[in-house]
């Protein structure tokens, strides 16, 4: 490579952004699309798995993360010390790209789907009603930036999500496996980071222990909906594709109770939130909590339809 | 004028510099899984450090610019996601200038398990040196610094802050 060229971008990651440097592809404003991924991405459906139900797997894997990061970047500028607002962001970032390779995979597979049309990530992320929606209801609602919930929300959802991409390396949908390959390096720091907070706050001092137990009757109506299984989700367990989320509640079970054991907190009482009908966020069933999330999320995207820079 | 044919155009990729650490090369960060020249064309493949990484579209972009600079043709940069990158691929001359530039380089990264993914308590008490006066009396005080990949610690002897790189 020339020294031309290194001077013209080596320190400087502004400067390409800024468009001083020549680009013959402009960029789309809300995401770059992962067209140089076109591989990985269109990888064929694996046999005895049907193309619709294993697109609403990914967006299901999708949105819970899309949704939760969109949630824990509220804390930007927020946080209790800037340490934090870095490590609640960068958990954001790393939710934020698992969602952006399983929309697409999804938008792809969509387009299989007898009668479909296939879409892209940002088309699913910014385009859709909050029915099409696949996420669980423990993604939906702000925790109205107290410190303890949004613990107490890492700590439960990073410990579900382990449950379910460890096995999933080995799913038999390619872009699943790598992504959830990447993703439970990546989710394990979360838990370690929000195990330690939990341990710090349950074991400190009276307010704290307090504020933390409070958390978790919080969050605790949450977690009955983890173990519940659609029917994709048991139709592409039977493909080799899927990993039931039913079969995740010992290992959660057993994590949650030796961090809250550590920090002197008590196992939570509280009740499973109910369905509708039977139906709940894997079926496109929300609390009212995601409307106004989703309103936040897409709305720069709907006000200027196609923006590049 | 084609300058950098005489590295071929693996050498021109690994010369690309970090777009956020730009002490290092993305040879010696290990990003780079292969360059196929054909018909005049590049085709590389990168794969991301982390899901998030911001960086990597700049990473395209810059290696993009570096081949299109030495006088190849149409370049194709294509990312993989499978093997997932890890820190022990950084290369030794990555860590060393890693060090130099004031940045702790990772220790090994934790081995995968076949049963449930331990639960780590404690921070783990593996020694990480001092980059600037190699004391390893250091502690970390956010596990999340900067970018994606490095933590920051503090050395209690010097008492200089630093940036690790953390074992993925």
């Amino acid at each position: 490579m020339s020294a031309h060229v290194q001077d013209e971008d080596a320190t400087n990651a502004y400067q390409s952004l800024a468009g001083s440097v020549d680009h013959d592809d402009p960029r789309w404003a809300f995401g770059s699309g992962f067209e140089d991924m076109e591989a990985d991405l269109t990888a064929p459906v694996p046999d005895g798995a049907d193309p619709a139900d294993l697109a609403a797997y990914c967006l299901m894997l999708g949105d819970d993360a899309l949704v939760y990061s969109h949630r824990l970047t509220e804390w930007v500028s927020h946080a209790p010390e800037l340490e934090e607002e870095v490590a609640l962001a960068n958990t954001a970032l790393d939710l934020l790209g698992q969602a952006r390779v399983l929309l697409a995979r999804a938008g792809h597979v969509e387009g299989l789907v007898p009668g479909g049309t296939a879409r892209d990530e940002d088309a699913l992320a910014y385009w859709r009603e909050v029915g099409e929606l696949r996420n669980v209801a423990l993604a939906e609602p702000s925790d109205d930036l107290d410190f303890a919930r949004a613990i107490a929300r890492l700590l439960v959802f990073s410990t579900w999500r382990i449950a379910l991409l460890h096995p999933l390396r080995d799913s038999a949908d390619p872009v699943i496996a790598a992504v959830a390959a990447k993703g439970v390096k990546e989710v394990t720091y979360h838990r370690d980071h929000a195990a330690r907070w939990t341990l710090r706050l349950g074991d400190g001092t009276a307010e704290s222990r307090a504020r933390m137990q409070d958390a978790l009757e919080w969050v605790w109506p949450f977690l009955e909906e983890l173990f519940r299984t659609s029917d994709e989700e048991r139709r592409l367990v039977a493909a080799g594709v899927a990993v039931d989320p039913a079969g995740t509640r010992a290992e959660v079970d057993e994590v949650l109770d030796r961090v809250l054991d550590r920090a002197t907190l008590t196992r939570p009482e509280a009740p499973g939130m109910g369905t509708i009908g039977g139906l709940g966020g894997r079926q496109g069933v929300h609390t009212e909590k995601l409307e106004h999330a989703v309103l936040v999320m897409q709305s720069l995207a709907r006000k200027h339809p196609g923006a590049t820079w | 004028m084609v300058t950098g044919l005489d590295l071929g155009a693996r050498g021109v990729v690994a010369q690309v510099v970090d777009p956020e650490m730009p002490m290092l090369t993305l040879d010696d960060l290990g990003v780079i899984r292969s360059v196929s020249e054909q018909d005049g064309g590049v085709t590389v493949t990168i794969t991301p450090t982390y899901s998030g990484c911001p960086a990597i579209e700049e990473m395209r972009a810059d290696i993009t610019r570096a081949l299109t600079g030495a006088g190849y043709g149409p370049v194709e940069v294509r990312t993989v996601l499978s093997p997932a990158w890890s820190t022990d691929w950084i290369s030794e001359a990555g860590r060393r200038r890693l060090a130099e530039a004031g940045v702790a380089p990772p220790g090994r990264a934790p081995a995968q398990v076949d049963g449930p993914v331990p639960l780590t308590l404690e921070a783990p008490s593996t020694v990480v040196r001092c980059p600037q006066c190699g004391s390893p009396a250091t502690e970390e005080f956010s596990r999340f610094g900067p970018t994606a990949c490095t933590a920051l610690r503090r050395c209690t002897a010097c008492r200089e802050p630093f940036e690790h790189m953390k074992e993925i």
